[in-house]
């Protein structure tokens, strides 16, 4: 079966699927959103005196902040917030994760026991600590955030990486390319990475949703993005002051913050359905 | 089983000995001289000079390491810089808070989790099923601060049945206590709640199609036993395996609820303590953080070779 | 009157693809005390068949037509509840699996108590003293240790015996036994072969017997039904069968016997097992078989009497007068 045929008819499996296609727009429209919405959107800054804590109108859709500043703006430029923070925490995990886990998976004997030890304990730390050291030392800010989200995720993976160089090696046309010396170079682009490709996307696809929603808690806890720049978890604090008069305010970004991840998680589950049969259920 | 425990004690000792080394060295690396720090911006030369002599600051740093860990094991983690209290009788006032906190969510997360997820499992494809699911995906997706904000606009604000933050101790009076309580619980219970029932579900789906199951079944034996000892049996380990690792998500989660509900515990402290720089606490609370983690996770280790005969019997690892 | 009369019975199964059609009109009859065996290849739709009498297929996923009848009591339309009661009772299971279908989590000597508790009402000591002679009656020395060890403990034979011991537990009056010796060391098959016989001759249990060895077919049952692609295309007494097969399918499975050794695959019957969502009105097997002619591809043989109790379903059989 050529790869053309095997992607079309994952693609077919995946598109019968309800919930997936549910969460593949919802991803779509959150990225359109950060992409596109602050060019439509005006300025996020401009404070107007006038509606100060506005409900929804006309001219502010979501309404206005105690600053009176239109929440939609807002809410479109915390959308950019939202991604920046999700994927460069991701692409920072994969840049450092992926070497590790090569290395500890070819060179079992020296590195493997020392990185999946020090994987173990990682796991399962909890990040809000981790983030709150790291806040303590370089100052609360968005490169704080993505390099706690990405940390974070680095174990997971070092450990999907590693798992595929140890299963990819145990296959007999591998054994084969080895055996004739193939280099460790030609192993891991031939063989290894292709195989990395599905468990890494479907890894992301949690990884994602779970950088969004630390994003927004950080600023929400003010050790993340910091006012005035609009982040949804920053929209939140403010929200919170103002919750009896202007329950709006806490309504809509933490409603993005859920479609958003909602959306990436039914990607998820979509994904690891289609290409990853092992978990499938 | 007792070689089992061993090993794992040796390496939480292990984990124990690189974490304290991390957060020394994670000390040092804070911005500024640390003396300067710990005596105030106010201060003169002279003082920050006692202060570097009286910590110790001048010695190498191995040394320093040293005298880290006598005064850490010792309880003396220095005084707040806000209110000159001792961190470690701060500390003693906060955790148990945290821990009653912590306690109720993991409750009602395993009641309303665990059962939703044998539900779901049981009733696969059918109504059950979908809700359980779609609650899973639910409580996966929303924040728990913004649960916790919709909580207080809708029992606090709009109906007025529950106290919006605050806290009462225990100890004071047990009703006004479980009152201020019960909404922080459910917000932080929600959140692993869906995360138990995700994997409760996945777990008891490939119970229920193993083939001990159908044995089950062939002995006749009504589906109660067959799902309730037969299948769930087999699940537990998993679902042992999970709380371990939501253990570190559980104290995030801590944090941001007592910042929502205002709840004096130790999340709170963490928060609190790096908004105003104050080094010795934040010093104190990751040190705790990483020894309970420890701790607990060393517990679910045991739990766990207790539910599994294969290592309760024979010592061997995990894998 | 038989104690087991299956008419008619078809079993498909719906998966995502469609309708999977595992049995198609089966009928069979089982008396007390005999050993049938129901032979083929995997996937041939032997293990359906069999599962299909104490109905212990997926519900939600099988479509289940036709009639199986124990002692004239019909079990397909059956409530649930009822049907526990023959499970295990009247009529009992040993699977195929030794090494996955004990409960991990579960002492052995428990896993045999709790069937007699079940169905005979024992108490927790009654059933253990009951466990314990049930071990020793299929051949596990020590039980009173073995009882209290886990599944993970025991050898794969040993395992096997302990299904046994559950399933002969009650007493039951069939007994379906779905490849017991394909996991086994020769020299402990021929011991699993001892007690069913010995069960049969005791209790007059009877017993199908699903396998694809012809040898054990030959060693111990009494009669024969040789499936393919979801049908009989064979049915005899072990002997005659032997004697005089009259399908070619069936000669073909007794050619491959010598070699059988390798996993009692059939490489050298060649080609394919047709696709079992689609049913032409053809003979399944007419591009695997060497005497096939025009008419094996215009309709399908019906299964007819060749001889006394012999039938086959074959427009060209062999052998015979």
């Amino acid at each position: 079966m050529t790869e053309v045929m095997r992607r079309t008819r994952l693609w077919r499996r995946f598109r019968r699927r309800p919930m997936p296609m549910a969460g593949l727009v919802l991803v779509i429209a959150f990225v359109l959103l950060a992409l596109a919405g602050p060019l439509v959107t005006g300025d996020p800054a401009a404070q107007d005196y006038m509606a100060t804590l506005a409900p929804p109108s006309g001219a502010h859709p979501m309404g206005t902040d105690d600053l009176g500043r239109d929440a939609l703006a807002r809410i479109a430029h915390g959308a950019q917030v939202s991604l920046q923070a999700g994927v460069l925490s991701t692409l920072l995990a994969m840049a450092i994760g992926i070497p590790i886990g090569l290395v500890a998976g070819f060179y079992r004997r020296w590195l493997d026991p020392i990185v999946m030890r020090l994987v173990d304990v990682t796991l399962a730390f909890p990040f809000l600590v981790f983030a709150v050291g790291l806040a303590a030392i370089i100052g609360p800010s968005l490169k704080g955030v993505v390099l706690a989200l990405g940390f974070a995720q680095l174990p997971a993976v070092i450990r999907i990486t590693r798992g595929e160089v140890l299963a990819v090696r145990e296959m007999d046309y591998v054994a084969a390319a080895i055996a004739d010396g193939a280099g460790d170079g030609h192993i891991i682009f031939r063989y290894v990475l292709p195989n990395c490709a599905s468990p890494l996307i479907v890894q992301a696809t949690v990884a994602i949703p779970a950088a969004i929603i630390g994003e927004s808690t950080l600023s929400f806890l003010g050790l993340g993005v910091q006012p005035p720049t609009p982040s949804w978890g920053v929209m939140l604090t403010t929200a919170q002051q103002y919750l009896s008069d202007a329950p709006w305010l806490a309504i809509w970004p933490g409603l993005m913050i859920a479609l958003a991840t909602l959306g990436f998680n039914l990607l998820g589950d979509g994904l690891r359905d289609v290409l990853d049969p092992r978990s499938a259920r | 089983m007792l070689w089992f425990i061993l090993r794992r004690c040796g390496s939480a000792v292990i984990v124990l000995f690189l974490s304290s080394v991390l957060i020394f060295l994670g000390i040092r690396a804070l911005p500024g001289d640390p003396a300067t720090v710990m005596a105030g911006q106010e201060a003169s030369p002279a003082a920050i000079e006692a202060i570097r002599h009286e910590f110790g600051l001048d010695k190498p740093l191995p040394a320093q390491y040293v005298d880290y860990v006598v005064q850490t094991v010792t309880g003396n983690f220095g005084r707040s810089t806000q209110d000159q209290l001792p961190v470690i009788d701060i500390l003693a006032e906060r955790i148990p808070v945290t821990l009653e906190l912590s306690a109720l969510a993991m409750l009602v997360a395993i009641i309303v989790g665990v059962g939703a997820g044998i539900v779901a499992a049981v009733r696969r494809g059918r109504f059950a099923d979908y809700v359980a699911t779609g609650f899973g995906l639910a409580g996966l997706s929303v924040p728990h601060f913004w649960l916790g904000l919709l909580g207080i606009l809708l029992f606090a604000v709009t109906w007025q049945v529950l106290p919006a933050s605050g806290y009462v101790p225990f100890t004071e009076d047990p009703g006004q206590n479980l009152q201020r309580m019960i909404l922080p619980a459910l917000v932080l219970g929600t959140g692993f709640a869906a995360i138990l029932m995700r994997q409760t579900r996945s777990a008891m789906l490939g119970a229920l199609s193993a083939d001990y199951v159908r044995t089950a079944r062939s002995k006749g034996l009504p589906e109660v036993k067959v799902v309730g000892a037969h299948a769930l049996r087999n699940s537990l380990t998993t679902v042992v395996t999970v709380l371990g690792l939501q253990l570190g998500a559980l104290i995030s989660g801590a944090v941001v609820t007592e910042q929502i509900f205002v709840i004096p515990g130790f999340g709170k402290l963490t928060v609190d303590a790096v908004l105003t720089r104050n080094y010795p606490v934040i010093q104190a609370v990751v040190l705790v953080t990483v020894v309970g983690y420890v701790v607990v996770n060393l517990l679910v280790d045991i739990a766990y070779a207790f539910l599994n005969p294969r290592i309760r019997l024979s010592g061997g690892g995990h894998d | 009157m038989s104690l087991l009369e299956i008419t008619d019975l078809r079993v498909g199964f719906r998966t995502e693809d469609g309708l999977v059609q595992a049995v198609r009109d089966i009928s069979l009859t089982l008396d007390e005390g005999e050993i049938l065996a129901l032979c083929g290849e995997s996937g041939c739709g032997k293990s359906v068949t069999a599962m299909s009498v104490p109905r212990l297929l997926p519900p939600d996923t099988t479509e289940l037509s036709g009639s199986i009848k124990l002692d004239g009591r019909e079990l397909t339309t059956l409530p649930e509840s009822e049907l526990r009661r023959v499970r295990g009772k009247t009529v009992s299971v040993v699977f195929q699996e030794p090494m996955t279908s004990l409960n991990p989590s579960f002492t052995v000597g428990y896993q045999i108590a709790e069937v007699l508790r079940r169905h005979e009402g024992l108490s927790r000591q009654g059933a253990a003293k009951r466990a314990e002679e049930l071990l020793e009656l299929v051949g596990i020395p020590a039980p009173g240790r073995r009882m209290k060890e886990y599944p993970h403990q025991l050898s794969g034979g040993m395992r096997q015996r302990v299904m046994i011991a559950i399933a002969v537990a009650c007493s039951p009056r069939v007994l379906i036994a779905d490849e017991p010796t394909t996991a086994l060391d020769v020299t402990i098959q021929a011991g699993v072969l001892d007690v069913f016989r010995d069960l049969r001759d005791r209790l007059g249990t009877a017993i199908i017997l699903i396998t694809h060895d012809l040898g054990v077919v030959a060693d111990i049952a009494d009669r024969a039904v040789v499936m393919y692609a979801g049908r009989a295309v064979e049915q005899a007494p072990v002997a005659q069968l032997f004697a005089e097969p009259r399908h070619p399918y069936t000669l073909g499975l007794m050619k491959a016997l010598p070699s059988a050794a390798v996993n009692g695959r059939l490489a050298e019957i060649p080609g394919m097992v047709p696709s079992p969502m689609s049913d032409p009105d053809e003979c399944a097997f007419h591009d695997r078989c060497p005497r096939a002619q025009d008419d094996c591809r215009l309709s399908r043989p019906p299964l007819e009497r060749q001889a006394d109790r012999h039938l086959a379903a074959c427009f060209h059989p062999g052998g015979g007068k």
